[in-house]
């Protein structure tokens, strides 16, 4: 009944704008839209996985502001004038990011399913700078689970990437 | 998820009163709650709240040597802040302790304080709970309970408090700033949180429309002293079984202060000031933890499943007690229990 009422009411979509991958976007958007569903039902950018909708996998990580975060549980709404990145703006066929080349070296999947979020965690691991060791990786890294249990390689390609001097200068 | 109207609030008065005169309204903060519980129809406001552009996100010093904390800070940027590194690491080490990088990223310092349980129940639309629906019962009481509460338990409802972040804050005797309808009032943190009673519906002592605006800490003690040891059924990336913040004053062998707060087994932060004072003047060995363990846990009372709890939580208190009395506080990363 209540749902009845509210939607005889009509929730009003909200105005917002964001930046995804670089490009501007103007959006009329519902209230109640996650920004995971938004990115892969409305903008087409299915990168992002959506693995239990509650907070509980990572496979939905991408970066809002360049710090990672579930997208599952986001209010698109709420990120209005926020910059996005999901794992299409990482990089690209030909012009892969070093963690993707990495990820590819290692090995570090299986069935792929987790490694979008795998590697915007990693990505945004790296931004916040708090992992020095391989123990500070696995705990940093914890939010992302892999089903097909590819740790090993997912540490080894991103302990890989991160011991690169020319990855650390080009984040500087 | 039920639809909602939504509402961006530019000032706490003018979200104060949008929240408080509509009692199907409420605040949304880092969302890494609320949005999840919208989902299952555990909770349904009708309007959201969103106080995310608040000016509450500075961490200041305040005249009593302490931290006030905005309620819009992150977990996250709490935990790595230096000021909190350096004088509060027992806060730090329980922030860290919880959840995952990604959600501390979103979730606020308000926010987690008003977290909601995890009983399985009280998610399960199609079960009965005291909680989410008065006077429906409560399932968690005669069915799978191994997350719920040992004490200050009640008829009505079994449930714990699930933060690692409230169980520092209780040891570290945080205050609590909050602003309301009728005014803003000061609570200590003790008082902040309640136990179900008859009433499990209420988490907290809120009333509909109060914002919690900051946290407050006293001046830094327990520097040296402490850990913060959260037992659970994956190293990572769970909720506590039984979690302990310890921290002592030690004056040469012996010690001067204690104070020992639990989570993972209550309706709120454990703290057993008895238990505490039992510590007082003694030497810090296994007896005299054991000693004050007796005492916080007095009352205990498991439910089938949880009944491993009370043991748990003992040999955790004892653990967590000799980690403090040695200097030696639990590593987050590695997570060998010395
Ligand atoms: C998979 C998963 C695992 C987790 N594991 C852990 C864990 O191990 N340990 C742990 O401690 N936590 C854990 N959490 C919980 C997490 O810490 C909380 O979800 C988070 O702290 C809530 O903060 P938020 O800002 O996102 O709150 P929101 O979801 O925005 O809000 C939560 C509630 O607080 C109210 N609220 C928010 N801010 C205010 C305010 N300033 N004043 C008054 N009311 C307010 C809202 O109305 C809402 O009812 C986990 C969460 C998930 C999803
Ligand atoms: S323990 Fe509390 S939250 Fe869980 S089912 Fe019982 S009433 Fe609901
Ligand atoms: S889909 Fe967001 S955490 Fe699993
Ligand atoms: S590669 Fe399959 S889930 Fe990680």
């Amino acid at each position: 009944m209540e749902i009845d009422r509210l939607t005889a009411a009509g929730p009003t979509a909200v105005s917002i704008a964001l930046k995804v991958n670089g490009v501007e976007r103007r959006l009329e958007v519902p209230p109640s839209v996650t920004l995971l569903d938004l990115l892969r039902e409305r903008l087409d950018l299915t990168g992002s996985k959506k693995g239990c909708d509650q907070g509980q996998c990572g496979a939905c990580t991408v970066l809002v502001n360049g710090r990672r975060v579930n997208a599952c549980l986001q209010l698109a709404v709420m990120n209005d004038g926020a910059e996005i990145t999901t794992i299409e703006g990482v990089g690209q066929p030909g012009a892969l990011h070093p963690l993707q080349e990495a990820f590819i070296a290692h090995d570090a999947f299986q069935c792929g399913y987790c490694t979008p979020g795998q590697i915007c965690s990693a990505i945004g691991m790296m931004n916040e700078g708090h992992a020095k060791t391989e123990a500070e990786i696995r705990e940093l890294m914890s939010g992302n689970l892999c089903r097909c249990g590819a740790y090993g390689n997912i540490v080894d390609a991103i302990e890989d990437v991160m011991g690169r001097s020319a990855f650390k200068e080009a984040a500087e | 998820m039920m639809n909602f109207s939504y509402t961006r609030a530019e000032t706490v008065a003018e979200a104060i009163a949008a929240v408080a005169g509509d009692p199907a309204a409420r605040f949304i903060a880092g969302g890494t709650n609320l949005v999840d519980l919208m989902k299952y129809d555990v909770m349904k406001p009708e309007r959201l709240v969103d106080i995310t552009r608040l000016p509450l996100r500075e961490i200041e010093a305040t005249d009593a040597g302490g931290l006030r904390i905005g309620a819009l800070v992150p977990n996250s940027d709490l935990a790595y802040d230096a000021r909190v590194q350096r004088d509060y690491p027992l806060l730090a080490s329980a922030i860290l302790a919880g959840a995952s990088a990604q959600l501390r990223n979103a979730a606020t310092t308000g926010g987690n304080l008003l977290q909601r349980t995890r009983c399985y129940y009280f998610y399960d639309v199609a079960t009965p709970c005291n909680k989410r629906e008065p006077g429906s019962g409560c399932a968690a009481k005669t069915g799978v309970n191994r997350v719920n509460a040992i004490l200050g338990t009640s008829e009505a409802c079994i449930a714990t408090h699930p933060s690692d972040m409230c169980v520092a804050l209780a040891a570290l005797e945080a205050t609590v700033h909050v602003e309301g309808p009728n005014g803003p009032r000061v609570l200590p943190f003790a008082e902040f949180h309640r136990l179900p009673g008859d009433a499990p519906q209420h988490d907290n002592t809120l009333a509909h429309g109060e914002m919690v605006v900051a946290v407050e800490l006293p001046a830094p003690r327990f520097g040296r002293n402490h850990t913060y040891l959260k037992l659970r059924d994956r190293l990572s990336y769970a909720f506590a079984l039984v979690s302990v913040a310890a921290a002592l004053e030690m004056d040469g062998e012996g010690i001067a202060e204690a104070r020992i707060a639990l989570g993972g087994v209550a309706h709120k932060p454990w703290r057993v000031p008895d238990g505490e004072a039992v510590l007082k003047g003694k030497p810090a060995t296994p007896d005299s933890f054991g000693a004050a363990a007796d005492v916080i846990l007095a009352g205990a009372k498991g439910y089938g499943g949880n009944d491993f709890k009370i043991e748990l939580a003992r040999r955790a208190i004892v653990r967590a007690l000799a980690q403090a009395a040695a200097g030696e506080p639990q590593v987050q990363s590695d997570k060998t229990v010395n």
